[in-house]
């Protein structure tokens, strides 16, 4: 079969599955988008901004378990996608993102719209191809889906010359991806696993800390089963929340820097953590050598260069986390531990979360009543910062899969753009986009593309009318001074929403907010409850940057602790 | 839970890799990007067509080198990573030095050279080019004692290592396994 590059990149879309696509056409990939009228079954999202693009892919992926493609032209189309794909990259989520490049004769000439999109790309993908000869883009689709989708996942970008988009080739698909040097290891090593099951038999205050590989390999029924046999409490990190029921007794929720208290305190008396497909990021370890002093380490991890990373291992398994769960619960010992869970319970109640300051509408408050009505089934999308922080705290996730965060890169603006890729995946299931009112501005430009197709995200946007995590970090550690942290000229958000014809309402005391939240619920189509919260309200606990858990404050009366930083 | 340690030592590292466009730049920025050190990278084709061997070495601890064979491993054009520095092997680097001469002196620079078992390559008027291969120390010591009579120019072309016996590096089990390995003893406390 002759066709056009055009044309292959349409036809290995098709088989890799892909049925949308966000983007946003320029000059350089404008072949590939006059050849969309051909392939009806690709449905094109026209974002308003590339990074939109990225972010929508990226949503799309999390929230379908599906690789999500974002198109954009060469030069400023490109490297708008940089944030999104290092967004992708730090989480592990599977992209495909296409970018047009000038014709090959043009490239390294300045030409216009020309810039070095493999380059600058290239520590932020997972794999990048220029693709130089129209005949390769076969091979080079099936590759970028197969390393984007297998072992740890992430974002693969391809990089298209406008001229091999309109050559001609044969086209034939390839039927197995043949990448020698490539091959994730699947099956955890037997003898690790064994000496794992003996870990956990042997220990007398073990703690599962389950990360974000769980929920991609879908390993719910296997963290549950381990926990519950080996009565081990189960604590998930910002992306491995939803892993495990929310609900279940012994569901801890998160650790580290505003994880909850109680749970940094466990971590310092385990005597054995079981890592599962998580990376001891510094937000979960603070300072290296105060974590868990007194714990063996198994890390369970696809990722052979995060096992031995950041903490030292007492028992590695490289392996999909389903699989080694799998094998190792096989092989786990049905004990009680009646003393390690009275320990945690007597935590919990020494070092609960608190339930904010109050004074003002509390965003805590907001978080609770709309899991209440939602009955903590909704998908929840957010960005980064003090809304982010309170959504994972006080959002009870009763399915897995449910919580699409930007965690590793912490990207503003991350909650408008994923919430609409979430909802193109999910058009049957509520997703709620707990915003900030930094983050929102951000990207609200999306709002376009959102009403163009009657997408149903809900934003509940917890406006403080600041960038709410700096102005902590300026109160507890820079002496209160807060520079460049307050936002004066902040939009009326209903107005906005008006301009846009999306239903909205201001939320300014906390008897209303739960009936806005119906409101919004029933709405058929978008809605943005704009929530006047407590500016003032800060993020409780707080393990300061590169400190302990002795160092945590854990409310507003832990600041006077801090003078010796300040 | 201690801290991983970075010091340590000095280590050779090769790589097999697919001869691709942008496979250097993709090592190069691992290294930067990751904070390794690398004090020398040589780069040439191997016994297979499409495949080049890089050597590197690398200034760092066990948790260095583990972690630089780890991350090699995961960029997609690396066929076999190999940590050579604790095996027997051969090193060798070759330079070529510009050093200033006249006919007075070229017969003691040239029984120089003789004892090094380097030969010169060049004669120009004022000037000999010599050629030398041994590894970095023998050529760091003929650098030493040709600097009196002016050494102009040096170039070098950093390490490049084989192991010895019959086993080529590009079958030999690596040094690290990406995963189906036994725990590193290293890191095992």
């Amino acid at each position: 079969m002759r066709l056009t590059g055009a044309q292959m990149v349409c036809e290995s879309l098709v088989r890799e599955g892909t049925d949308i696509m966000f983007g946003l056409p320029g000059g350089a990939i404008l072949p590939l988008y006059q050849t969309l009228p051909e392939y009806p079954q690709l449905r094109h999202i026209l974002v308003r901004h590339e990074q939109n693009a990225g972010h929508a892919a990226d949503g799309y992926a999390r929230a379908s378990g599906k690789v999500g493609v974002a198109v954009a032209t060469s030069g400023p189309g490109a490297t708008n996608l940089v944030t999104p794909l290092a967004t992708a990259m730090m989480d592990s989520v599977p992209v495909v993102a296409i970018t047009g490049q000038v014709p090959r004769a043009a490239i390294g000439r300045d030409a216009f719209q020309e810039t070095d999109t493999t380059g600058i790309t290239l520590p932020i993908t997972k794999h990048n191809y220029l693709v130089m000869d129209t005949a390769d883009i076969p091979r080079i689709m099936s590759e970028a889906f197969h390393i984007a989708r297998t072992g740890r996942p992430g974002p693969v970008l391809i990089d298209l010359p406008r001229d091999v988009l309109t050559e001609s080739a044969d086209f034939d698909y390839p039927e197995q991806v043949d990448l020698p040097s490539y091959k994730p290891t699947m099956e955890g090593h037997g003898q690790m696993i064994k000496r794992a099951a003996q870990l956990i038999a042997e220990s007398q205050r073990p703690l599962l800390l389950v990360g974000h590989g769980a929920i991609i390999s879908g390993a719910f029924a296997e963290v549950r089963e381990i926990a519950e046999k080996a009565q081990v409490p189960v604590i998930t990190t910002l992306l491995g929340i939803g892993s495990f029921s929310g609900e279940h007794i012994l569901s801890m929720g998160m650790p580290g820097m505003h994880g909850q208290a109680y749970n940094n305190w466990a971590i310092d008396r385990a005597d054995l953590i079981i890592g599962v497909g998580m990376r001891f990021d510094d937000r979960v370890t603070g300072r290296l050598s105060a974590f868990a002093p007194n714990a063996k380490v198994i890390h369970i991890d696809i990722d052979p260069a995060e096992v031995g990373k950041n903490v030292r291992v007492t028992v590695p398994i490289v392996g999909d986390a389903k699989r080694v769960l799998h094998a190792l619960a096989k092989q786990v010992e049905q004990v009680s531990r009646p003393e390690w869970i009275a320990e945690i319970d007597a935590l919990r109640s020494e070092h609960p979360l608190g339930p904010g300051q109050g004074g003002g509408l509390r965003p805590q408050h907001v978080v609770r009543e709309l899991c209440t009505v939602t009955d903590g089934r909704a998908i929840v999308v957010t960005g980064v910062g003090q809304h982010q922080m309170w959504a994972a705290q006080h959002y009870v996730f009763k399915e897995p899969g449910s919580w699409i965060t930007s965690g590793g890169l912490g990207t503003m603006g991350f909650e408008v753009p994923a919430a609409m890729g979430a909802a193109f995946a999910q058009p049957n299931r509520q997703v709620w986009s707990i915003a900030g009112d930094g983050g929102f501005q951000m990207t609200m430009s999306e709002l376009a593309t959102i009403v163009e197709h009657n997408v149903p995200v809900k934003f509940a946007v917890l406006n403080n009318n600041n960038l709410g995590l700096v102005r902590q970090l300026q109160d507890l550690f820079y002496g209160g001074s807060r520079v460049a942290s307050g936002y004066t000229g902040n939009p009326d958000f209903v107005k906005i929403a008006e301009a846009y014809g999306i239903w909205a309402k201001h939320v300014t005391d906390e008897p209303q907010v739960r009936s806005a939240i119906e409101e919004a619920a029933a709405v058929d189509g978008p809605a943005i409850i704009d929530f006047h919260v407590e500016p003032e309200e800060n993020v409780y606990p707080h393990v300061p940057a590169g400190e302990s858990v002795f160092e945590m404050i854990e409310s507003p009366a832990g600041h006077e602790a801090l003078s010796w930083l300040t | 839970m201690a801290d991983i340690s970075l010091n340590g030592h000095v280590h050779t590292i090769t790589a097999l890799v697919h001869d691709k466009p942008g496979v250097l730049a993709r090592v190069a920025g691992l290294f930067s990007r990751r904070g390794f050190n690398i004090s020398s990278l040589a780069v040439g084709h191997s016994e297979t067509a499409g495949l080049s061997r890089m050597t590197f070495v690398v200034e760092g601890g066990d948790w260095v080198v583990e972690q630089v064979t780890k991350q090699l491993y995961k960029l997609i054009d690396v066929v076999r990573v190999t940590n050579i520095s604790s095996e027997s092997s051969v090193v060798r680097e070759m330079a070529l030095l510009k050093v200033k001469s006249n006919k007075d002196n070229r017969a003691e620079i040239m029984q120089i050279v003789d004892i090094f078992r380097a030969g010169i390559v060049d004669v120009g008027k004022d000037t000999v080019i010599v050629e030398v291969t041994g590894d970095e120390g023998k050529i760091d010591a003929l650098i030493k004692l040709l600097q009196p009579f002016g050494v102009r120019e040096t170039m070098r072309t950093g390490r490049i290592a084989m192991t010895r016996g019959g086993v080529a590096a590009s079958t030999r089990q690596a040094a690290v396994p990406a995963a189906e390995s036994a725990p590193d003893t290293e890191v095992v406390p």
